[in-house]
């Protein structure tokens, strides 16, 4: 074990798959950085600090610093993929899914389907993701739900330094196109990591707390926000389940609804707008599975149907957070037929 | 280096085997028994045939909309071909993609496209790997008029000539972008200066005369094997058929495809290059028709003989796990 920061994990992460396979590519804006400048390569190292030290170790035919062309650097990701390699892309902000999208959603996505099982699509399209940094509109979304909702793509969201390590390495030793979502604001979070060989299967859950009145299910940045609400009831005797999805696509549905068979009662938390959300999704699942298990409605604790806005006090409005959940909880508690 | 008579033959068949697949596909669609949407090829088959007789199986090449061409000059299964745009089950993509799909990663043929201007990125992409292959290996974006002007296009002949990738962007200007003519979509007109503008070699030839592609060809691939970095080829061609069966074709002038039949067919021009140049007796070409026309026949008759898929395949190949 080694302490960490999570985006220290995801760092030595790439190093140490990147030495085990020569036969992995990575590609992104500014993931080197500086080249063409006075400051030369390596002046950057990626603008959250993720890829530095890669191009020196191994060299410009395996770390690609890229135009600032999205739909390029996704679609070669995915070209490489089909050519052989194993490729890892870079989209610097989760917002510029908007720019590439056809890559993620019309090629990578379905070229093993399309293709009738005859190739495979091994790419890791790593995404800095969410909000919490006065970002605004452009630089802020949460758009895990809409690419949850892509058949032939997995989609993955650490939220601990070892959960970045684990699910990152199943990722990229991993045969399908995955969409790894970095949240900005977790980078700097702290945590022990396991040494050596670490992977985490996909659609496996994290159950971070336990209890019997309730079932919080979250992803991303709001599972601190539910574990903050979590603790906050278990003062006044109400215990949570918490669950960290981890992976939404593939998405452990047997850990959701056996939680909500023992509490009756579900609270999803969802920092992407309601409508079509991963929310809506869980909320529709456990309605259709698990309707004779609940007391109450399914609350669903999500971002407004707006655009993420800017000023500190409008983007606090709009995140969901803590005090959100906890009302949640009790909401759903007090509730009587 | 001229080419030998082995070379002569198999170019001949090539072309000559794209022309008769998509001349009975013609008919055959007509029929009602094909399903979907089906761009063919016929009358570029020079393009397709003087670029992938460079090639080997371990370099790639990336289609597009109209891809049987390509598919079949890289080295696909003409049986399982016209399987797959029959829907069959055992066809080459087991019926999950149909004519806009149609790939076999094993012969580097790394897709049709339905997506206009979605391969040159991909292109890109086998660039790179091709590059960690060492060995001259090249990646081939064949793209249409219409595909130059998407923006996709655009990001990726820039990354290549930024990256200095072995990507050859062969543009196949049939002088339609569906129903649209190119003088009209084609902003600069002149879509290899462009080319030349985005910093790499841009050269052009006639895209209806199989030799004067394939000489192009070998000076051009040998600038990317070398490491010299990517180049645009692009190669004026003729669409024999709509934009898709079914097109009713009103943007055609009088008389159109009967002058092109006549004065730009590709299969014409190769055998009056044969005969004034002597390369070979004209009677081994009829022979070489007449082994096409019996295997167009045979992929037919098993196309239409071979099991349709069932519904719970409709559930298999998404994912490698899930």
């Amino acid at each position: 074990m080694a302490k960490m920061m999570l985006r220290e994990a995801i760092n030595k992460t790439i190093h140490d798959e990147m030495e085990r396979d020569k036969n992995i590519v990575i590609m992104g804006e500014d993931i080197v950085g500086g080249m063409g400048t006075a400051g030369g390569p390596e002046a950057i190292g990626g603008i959250w600090g993720l890829t530095g030290g890669l191009y020196a170790k191994f060299g410009a035919n395996r770390v690609i610093d890229t135009p600032i062309s999205e739909s390029c650097i996704v679609g070669a990701a995915a070209g490489a993929a089909l050519a052989g390699k194993r490729a890892i892309a870079e989209l610097m902000f989760a917002d510029f899914v908007g720019v590439c999208l056809d890559q993620l959603y019309n090629q990578m996505a379905k070229f093993r389907y399309m293709f009738g099982g005859k190739t495979k699509c091994p790419v890791t399209v790593r995404i800095t993701y969410g909000a919490g940094m006065n970002a605004a509109a452009q630089h802020s979304q949460a758009v895990y739900s809409m690419l949850t909702s892509i058949p032939g793509l997995k989609v993955v969201m650490p939220t601990t330094p070892a959960d970045a390590k684990g699910l990152l390495t199943t990722a990229i030793r991993g045969d399908d196109p995955v969409m790894f979502f970095e949240h900005k604001t977790l980078y700097g979070i702290s945590g022990e990591v396991p040494d050596g060989e670490y992977l985490l299967p996909f659609g496996n859950a994290r159950m971070t707390r336990e209890g019997n009145h309730a079932s919080i299910v979250t992803c991303g940045q709001l599972v601190r926000a539910a574990e903050k609400a979590a603790d906050a009831l278990a003062k006044d005797g109400i215990s949570c389940d918490v669950i960290d999805l981890r992976t939404t696509s593939p998405l452990d549905e047997e850990c959701i609804l056996d939680s909500v068979e023992n509490t009756g009662h579900l609270i999803v938390a969802d920092e992407s707008p309601p409508r079509c959300s991963l929310a809506s999704d869980i909320a529709g699942l456990v309605a259709s599975k698990a309707f004779a298990a609940l007391k109450a409605p399914i609350e669903m604790v999500t971002a407004p149907h707006t655009p993420v806005p800017f000023a500190r006090e409008l983007e606090k409005a709009y995140l969901p957070n803590a005090a959100g959940i906890e009302a949640a909880v009790r909401r759903s508690l007090a509730y009587r037929h | 280096m001229p080419l030998s008579k082995d070379q002569l033959r198999r170019a001949y068949r090539q072309m000559k085997t794209i022309r008769e697949f998509e001349e009975r596909l013609h008919l055959e669609i007509a029929t009602g028994d094909i399903a979907g949407f089906t761009h063919l090829y016929c009358g570029q088959e020079a393009v397709a045939v003087g670029v992938c007789e460079h090639l080997a199986n371990d370099d790639f090449i990336v289609s597009t909309h109209r891809g049987h061409g390509h598919c079949i000059a890289k080295g696909c299964d003409v049986v399982g071909m016209m399987k797959e745009i029959y829907g069959r089950r055992d066809g080459l993509c087991k019926g999950k993609g149909g004519s806009m799909h149609i790939a076999d990663v094993n012969v580097g043929m790394l897709g049709a496209n339905g997506i206009v201007g979605a391969g040159a990125p991909l292109a890109v992409g086998a660039g790179v790997a091709a590059r960690m292959d060492g060995a001259g290996k090249v990646s081939i974006a064949f793209s249409g008029d219409g595909a130059c002007n998407q923006g996709t296009t655009f990001e990726a002949m820039n990354m290549a000539v930024v990256l200095k990738l072995p990507v050859i962007f062969v543009y196949e200007n049939n002088h339609y972008s569906e129903h649209t003519g190119a003088d009209y979509a084609v902003g600069s007109k002149d879509m290899t200066k462009r080319a030349a503008g985005f910093g790499m070699l841009a050269r052009k030839a006639d895209g209806c005369d199989f030799f004067a592609v394939y000489d192009l060809m070998t000076e051009v691939l040998q600038h990317c094997r070398s490491g010299a970095g990517p180049a645009s080829v692009e190669l004026d061609t003729e669409r024999f058929f709509g934009h898709f069966e079914g097109d009713p074709q009103r943007y055609r002038g009088p008389g159109e495809l009967e002058r092109l039949r006549e004065t730009r067919d590709c299969l014409k021009n190769f055998r009056a290059t044969a005969k004034a140049r002597k390369l070979i007796d004209l009677a081994e070409l009829d022979a070489i028709d007449a082994q096409v026309m019996q295997l167009i026949e045979s992929a037919v008759t098993q196309a239409r003989a071979a099991p349709v898929p069932q519904a719970a395949d409709v559930f298999e190949d998404v994912y490698v796990t899930y």
